[in-house]
């Protein structure tokens, strides 16, 4: 049903959708209005879940991996320095290959302390065994949420999966959203079927401690499993395309890029203000097109060395850095196109929630043009 | 051992994890002034210290760290410890 909603709200439907039996959360801006309505459905009993009230977002992920150890699906959402005080939780959920998923309402990371859109705190957390998938609009970051338990709790797959949104440009904005009902989910997303439970009468470790005559050969098959996702994702992305007439099959998604002499390739909202740049760039004649990246872990190379194989030029617009070196997108693109001849310029843009306009993606395409790149964009020189 | 998903095992794997190899210096028990007071068995943090049928004590050499411990406390000075060649 076509309904307005904020976007955090529309998040937290989905979440209701799928069943979680176990939440833990610890309430963070621009993450709060998340986790508020799923505690409200909660005492309504609206959502049949035990809501865990923690102290941090290390205890909210750590009960999360316990209760997913138990069986349960469960679920969390942080951003930023909640992300940053999971890292070491991340990494266990990852390791002993939990199914959690997790929304991340992206933020910039301090220090300066900034409350607002980039997405750092993600992208840092890139080599963690998290699959990280990146929604443009509500919809999307919905619709994302089903297919990430879907894909997570796959046999084949078993890893834990961030669903990202931007920070405040899309928690806190209402847009029409078009929701599953209940029944249209429980029919998409069966129960969750662990692999490995804890229970006390048939005794067991998880993530058990690995000398180095094992500890690679774990390390391998996370990576096996990454390999796996993408296959899953596909299949799990056009299932739900073929029910609810969205397709999710591509872990990248063109834009006018068809005949296009200029791609600029990004991530998350911006891909929305991209879109409109471009119409009007072609309606003066510039032949530029958009690569979305809707799955950053597992990175889709070779469907984006596929896609960006007729374009001169790309622009990447980043909004992270990989400081003392550039933008996270920008490296993996590159490293995609290796060999191609086809020219990277990266643009670090947008960070602590500098505002990007239309006018900015096409300065962005002039510089590209001109070959100059590899840089920040839209610095104000004059406080420097 | 055959690894199964998330490092999942059940009771009693750390078997697997044979840390004998860690060891610089190995306990030689001399059984010369031995006491039978079983104290190492005590002390070893390893737990790989244990009674023989004929009431000595021996270290299990696959888990033995070579820690020292229970040379340091064997009260008649009966364990040795001996750097060992690999
Ligand atoms: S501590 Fe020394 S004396 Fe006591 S049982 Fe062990 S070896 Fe023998
Ligand atoms: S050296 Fe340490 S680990 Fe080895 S038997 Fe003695 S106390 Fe145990």
């Amino acid at each position: 049903m076509m309904e307005i909603l904020e976007g955090s709200h529309a998040v937290a439907e989905a979440v209701k959708r799928c069943r979680p039996q176990v939440i833990a959360a610890y309430p963070i801006t621009p993450q709060t209005h998340i986790v508020e309505a799923l505690a409200s459905m909660v005492a309504d009993c609206d959502l049949d879940a035990d809501y865990i009230c923690v102290e941090s977002e290390f205890s909210a992920l750590s009960a999360c991996l316990g209760a997913s150890a138990a069986g349960s699906r469960v679920y969390s959402a942080t951003t930023s320095q909640g992300l940053a005080l999971m890292f070491e939780v991340c990494f266990n959920v990852a390791g002993m290959r939990q199914p959690v998923v997790m929304t991340i309402a992206n933020r910039a990371m301090g220090a300066p302390l900034n409350i607002w859109n980039d997405q750092q705190d993600s992208i840092s957390l890139r080599d963690s065994g998290w699959m990280q998938f990146y929604a443009e609009d509500n919809q999307e970051a919905n619709d994302l949420h089903y297919i990430a338990y879907k894909v997570a709790e796959n046999h084949d797959v078993l890893l834990p999966a961030m669903v990202c949104f931007d920070g405040f440009i899309l928690t806190h904005t209402y847009e029409p959203v078009d929701i599953p009902t209940q029944e249209e989910i429980d029919a998409f997303l069966p129960p969750y079927q662990p692999v490995n439970v804890l229970d006390a009468k048939n005794p067991m470790s998880l993530g058990m401690y690995a000398t180095p005559d094992y500890y690679m050969e774990f390390r391998y098959e996370i990576e096996e499993a990454m390999k796996r996702a993408r296959k899953v994702f596909a299949e799990v992305g056009a299932e739900f395309g073929e029910i609810f007439g969205r397709d999710y099959s591509g872990m990248v998604e063109g834009y006018r890029l068809e005949d296009a002499d200029i791609a600029l390739v990004a991530m998350g909202s911006i891909c929305g203000t991209t879109k409109d740049a471009i119409d009007e760039m072609r309606e003066d004649g510039k032949k530029v097109g958009l690569l979305k990246i809707r799955s950053f872990r597992p990175f889709p190379s070779e469907e984006v060395k596929a896609a960006l194989a007729g374009v001169s030029k790309v622009a990447i617009l980043d909004k992270n850095i990989s400081l003392g070196q550039k933008g996270a997108v920008a490296l993996e693109v590159k490293d995609a196109l290796y060999g191609t001849g086809t020219e990277v310029l990266d643009y670090i843009i947008a960070l602590g929630g500098r505002d990007v306009r239309k006018r900015d993606i096409r300065a962005v395409v002039d510089l590209a043009e001109k070959g100059i790149g590899d840089q920040f964009y839209g610095l104000r020189t004059e406080v420097l | 051992m055959a690894l199964r998903v998330g490092c999942a095992a059940p009771p009693g794997r750390a078997h697997d994890n044979k840390t004998g190899s860690w060891r610089v210096f190995k306990p030689i028990f001399k059984y010369e002034q031995c006491v039978k007071c079983g104290l190492c068995e005590v002390v070893c943090p390893e737990g790989c210290v244990y009674e023989r049928e004929d009431g000595y004590y021996v270290a299990d050499y696959d888990y033995c760290k070579g820690c020292g411990l229970c040379a340091e406390e064997c009260p008649v000075d009966d364990i040795e410890m001996v750097q060992e060649e690999k």
